[in-house]
C-alpha cells in the first residue's frame, strides 16, 4: 500500500514535469509547477533523504546530541524540533533564493525550475544535512574548524578566504538591489528609510520598556512597517516631501554604504536584533502568504518554456544556460552559505540525532520551495515586461522608445503605454531597467496577492514587496559585515593580539570600515555601470556562493572516506563535481571570453579602446577608467577563487589518497558515543 | 459525543502559543530562570534586561544570516 502510493507520488510528478518540459503553447498553469515541485520534494525526502540518512550518514537516534550531552543552557540547549527547523529555516532563507530565479527566467520557466528542483534535492539538501550532521557529531564546529581538523590547515585558510570574499560580494550586490528598487522613487524610499527608526524604536522597547518581550514588540513593529509602507503613498503624493527621497543611484548608494557602516557598529540590540525579528516575521508571513494566493489564484506563466537567449545573448546577464543558469540561480539549489549555519548555531540545539534529515534537508527543500515561487511570481508576467524591467539601459537602449522598440524585436512584445499604464498602477513614475531582480518580483507579487486578495491596492502591495525585500536585504548587509568584522579582527590578531579584542572600539571601527569599503566599492562600481553592475555582480556572488558550496561538500566528502565509507562517497562528490565544472567553466568563460558581454578582460579591453579613440560620451568617459580597472580586478578575483577550489579539492583527493593506501592522516575529530539512556 | 470539545482545543491553543513564544524565544527568560532554579540556586540571577542583552550580544558574534 505504501509502495503504491510512492508511486502514485512518482507518476504524479513525471507527468508534471512532462508536461511543463513538452508544453508549447501561449501560456502554461502555474499548478503544474507546484506539482511537480511538491512530487519532486516528497519523493526526495522521503526516498533519496531518507536512504542518504540511515545508509550514507547512518543517523542513530540513540546516540546523545550535544545539546544533551554538555546542555549548558547558553549554546547547547536540547530544543523542540519544530523551533529548530523554523530558526534554521529563518537563517538560511534570505533574499538570494528570490533574486537568483528572477534572474534566470530570461532563460525560461524550464531551465530555472528544473534546476532549482534537482539540485536541491540531489545537492543542496543533502551539503545541509551532511554539514549539520558532522558538526552535531563534532560538538557544533563551525565549517572552518572541521576544515582544519579533518583535512588541514589549507582547507580552514581556504574556507575563510572563501567567506569572507563571498561576503564582501553578496553585501555589494544586494545593496545594488535595493538602490535599483529605490531609484527615483519616493514612496519605495521613503518607505525603506521609515524602517530604520522603526527598527530602532522596537529595540529600544525591547531594551528598555518591556525587556525581551519579542512577540508584543514585533507586533507592534510590524503594523508599523505596514503604516510605513501606507505613510509612503502618502509621501508619494506630497509635492515638496516626495522630492526629499526623490534620489539618483549615486546618492543612493552613498546612503547605504553610509547607513551599513553606522549600523555594522552600533550595539546589537539598537537596530540588528529588532530589525531582525521584524524581517523574520515578515518573510515567513510573505512567504506563507504567496504560497497561499499562489494556489488560490492559479496564475499563467506567460513565459516561455525556454527563450532564445540560452544561447548566451539574454539581456539581464551574459552567458549561456550552461554553466550561467547554475551560477544564478545559487541559493535556490544550493547554498554555500548554509554550510556556514549548518555548523555552528543549529547542531548545538538539536536534542535527537534523528531530527537531522527533517531539519537539514528538511529546511533546505522549503527553502528550494521559496524559489519556485520567486520563479513563478517571475514568469507570469508578461515577458515584454519582464524584460522591460529588468534589462539595463546600456543593453536595450536608453529611452523607453528604443527599449521598447529592441525587447520588442526580440518576439515579446511591449508598449511604452502599457509600461506606463504598470507604473501608474504601482504608484511608480517608471518600471524601465529597474534591474537586480527585486522589482520585478515586487510587480509579480502584487498581482498575484491583489489577484488573490482583493484588487485596487496593486501601488500598496508593489511596495509591501519592496519593503519586505528591503528589510531583509538590510539585515543581511548589517549582519554580513558584522560577520567580516569578526573574520577580519580575528585574522589580523595574529599580527597584532590587541586587535582582536572585538570590543575594543578603534579596532571595531577600522574593520567595520576595511569591510564597508570592501563591498562599498563594488556597490559603488555597481551604480555607475551603465550596463547596470548586476551583470557582473550577480555570475561573481554565484560563483563564490558555489564555491563555498564546493569547499563544504569537499569536506563531506573527505570525512565520508575517512570514516570508510568510500563507496557512499559519490553521495557528496557527484554534486561537488558538478559544481566544480560548473563554476570553473563560468570563470573561465567570465575571464577568456571575446563577447563584451561575458568577458571581464575583453570588456575591459573594449571599454579602453573605446576610450582611447573618443568615442565614449563625456559622463561615460569620465567613470570609464575605474569601469576598466574594475573588470580586471574582477578577472583576478574569478580566477582567485576558481583556484582556491581547485586547491582543496586536490588537498581533500590528498587525504582520500591516503586513507584509501591505508596512510596515516589527521584523527576524526567526532566527539565520543554517548548512549542515550533506553527511554521508559 | 460533541464535535469540538472545548477542553481539547484550549489546551490546543495553548499548546500553540507556548510553541510560537519558543520559537519567537519570547520565553526566553522564563526558560533561563527555571534552568537556574535547577542548577544553582544560590548564584544571583540576571535582571530580564541584562539577561536580554546577553542573548542578543551571543546571539549576534557569529553567522547567523546568510543570504
Amino acid at each position: 500500500m505504501n509502495k503504491l502510493i510512492w508511486v502514485l507520488v512518482a507518476a504524479v510528478g513525471a507527468f508534471a514535469i512532462g508536461g511543463l518540459a513538452l508544453h508549447r503553447g501561449e501560456s502554461i498553469n502555474a499548478m503544474w509547477i507546484v506539482v511537480a515541485a511538491a512530487c519532486v520534494y516528497a519523493i526526495g525526502y522521503r526516498l533519496y533523504g531518507a536512504w542518504v540518512a540511515a545508509k550514507v550518514l547512518t543517523l542513530d537516534a540513540t546516540r546523545a546530541t550535544p545539546a544533551v550531552r554538555i546542555n549548558d543552557g547558553r549554546d547547547f540547549i536540547p530544543t523542540n524540533r519544530w523551533v529548530v527547523f523554523g530558526h534554521h529555516f529563518a537563517a538560511i532563507a534570505g533574499p538570494g533564493p528570490l533574486i537568483g530565479p528572477t534572474l534566470a527566467a530570461q532563460f525560461g520557466y524550464l531551465p530555472g525550475t528544473l534546476w532549482i528542483l534537482v539540485g536541491a534535492v540531489l545537492g543542496g539538501c543533502v551539503q545541509d544535512m551532511t554539514v549539520l550532521f558532522f558538526s552535531t557529531r563534532r560538538n557544533g564546529r563551525s565549517l572552518g574548524q572541521m576544515a582544519r581538523e579533518e583535512l588541514g590547515p589549507v582547507g580552514g585558510y581556504a574556507a575563510m578566504v572563501g567567506t569572507l570574499v563571498i561576503m564582501v560580494i553578496l553585501i555589494a550586490v544586494l545593496g545594488l538591489v535595493v538602490v535599483n528598487a529605490m531609484r527615483h522613487s519616493p514612496w519605495g524610499t521613503s518607505t525603506v528609510f521609515a524602517t530604520i527608526p522603526i527598527a530602532i524604536l522596537i529595540g529600544l522597547y525591547m531594551r528598555n520598556i518591556r525587556p525581551g518581550r519579542v512577540l508584543e514588540a514585533s507586533i507592534i513593529g510590524i503594523v508599523l512597517l505596514l503604516l510605513a509602507v501606507v505613510g509612503g503613498g502618502w509621501v508619494d503624493s506630497h509635492p515638496w516631501l516626495r522630492t526629499w527621497f526623490d534620489l539618483d543611484s549615486v546618492t543612493l548608494a552613498w546612503f547605504v554604504i553610509g547607513y551599513g557602516f553606522i549600523a555594522a557598529v552600533l550595539p546589537v540590540w539598537l537596530l540588528l536584533a529588532p530589525r531582525d525579528y521584524l524581517s523574520t516575521f515578515l518573510k515567513l508571513g510573505t512567504v506563507i502568504l504567496l504560497a497561499v494566493a499562489v494556489i488560490v489564484m492559479r496564475p499563467e506563466i506567460k513565459m516561455p518554456a525556454v527563450t532564445q537567449f540560452i544561447d548566451g545573448s539574454g539581456p539581464i546577464f551574459g552567458g549561456a544556460l550552461f554553466p550561467f543558469a547554475f551560477i544564478t540561480i545559487a541559493c535556490g539549489a544550493i547554498s554555500g552559505f548554509h554550510a556556514l549555519v549548518a555548523s555552528g548555531t543549529t547542531p548545538k540545539l538539536i536534542a535527537n540525532e534523528g531530527d537531522v534529515r527533517m531539519i537539514g534537508y528538511g529546511s533546505m527543500m522549503l527553502e528550494s520551495g521559496v524559489a519556485i515561487m520567486a520563479m513563478i511570481a517571475a514568469t507570469l508576467l508578461d515577458p515584454g515586461v519582464f524584460f522591460a524591467i529588468n534589462s539595463s539601459p546600456g543593453v536595450v537602449g536608453a529611452t523607453a522608445e528604443a527599449a521598447v522598440e529592441t525587447i520588442t524585436s526580440w518576439g515579446f512584445p511591449v508598449t511604452v503605454e502599457q509600461m506606463s499604464a504598470l507604473a501608474a498602477e504601482m504608484g511608480e513614475s517608471t518600471l524601465f531597467a529597474r534591474t537586480g531582480g527585486a522589482p520585478s518580483l515586487a510587480v509579480g507579487m502584487a498581482s498575484i496577492f491583489s489577484s488573490a486578495f482583493g484588487q485596487g491596492m496593486m501601488a500598496l502591495w508593489y511596495h509591501f514587496a519592496i519593503m519586505f525585500e528591503a528589510v531583509f536585504i538590510l539585515t543581511t548587509l548589517d549582519a554580513g559585515t558584522r560577520v567580516g568584522r569578526f573574520m577580519l579582527q580575528d585574522a589580523l590578531s595574529n599580527i597584532w593580539p590587541k586587535f582582536g579584542q572585538t570590543s575594543w572600539y578603534p579596532s571595531v571601527l577600522i574593520s567595520s570600515a576595511l569591510i564597508v569599503a570592501g563591498w562599498g566599492y563594488f556597490l559603488y562600481i555597481g551604480v555607475v555601470d551603465p550596463n547596470g553592475g548586476i551583470n557582473i555582480l550577480w555570475p561573481l556572488f554565484g560563483i563564490s556562493n558555489q564555491l563555498l558550496a564546493g569547499i563544504a561538500l569537499c569536506i563531506c566528502t573527505g570525512i565520508l572516506v575517512k570514516s570508510g565509507k568510500l563507496r557512499y562517497a559519490w553521495v557528496t562528490g557527484a554534486p561537488l563535481a558538478w559544481l566544480t565544472i560548473v563554476t570553473t567553466v563560468a570563470t573561465w568563460q567570465k575571464v577568456v571570453s571575446d563577447d563584451i558581454r561575458i568577458g571581464f578582460l575583453s570588456a575591459a579591453n573594449h571599454t579602453a579602446a573605446q576610450l582611447a579613440a573618443g568615442l565614449l560620451p563625456p559622463e561615460q568617459a569620465a567613470v570609464a577608467p575605474q569601469l576598466i580597472f574594475n573588470q580586471r580586478l574582477d578577472a583576478v578575483l574569478a580566477v582567485l577563487l576558481t583556484a582556491i577550489l581547485w586547491v582543496v579539492i586536490v588537498d581533500t583527493a590528498r587525504v582520500c589518497m591516503r586513507v584509501v593506501r591505508g596512510l596515516p592522516v589527521l584523527p576524526s575529530s567526532e566527539a565520543p558515543a554517548v548512549t542515550l539512556p533506553a527511554q521508559a | 459525543m460533541p464535535a469540538f470539545d472545548s477542553a481539547v482545543m484550549k489546551s490546543g491553543a495553548r499548546k500553540l502559543w507556548s510553541f510560537i513564544r519558543e520559537l519567537a524565544s519570547d520565553d526566553a527568560y522564563e526558560r533561563y530562570l527555571a534552568r537556574h532554579r535547577e542548577v544553582h540556586p544560590d548564584v544571583p540571577v540576571l535582571s530580564r534586561r541584562a539577561f536580554y542583552l546577553n542573548e542578543q550580544h551571543r546571539k549576534w558574534s557569529g553567522i547567523k544570516r546568510c543570504c
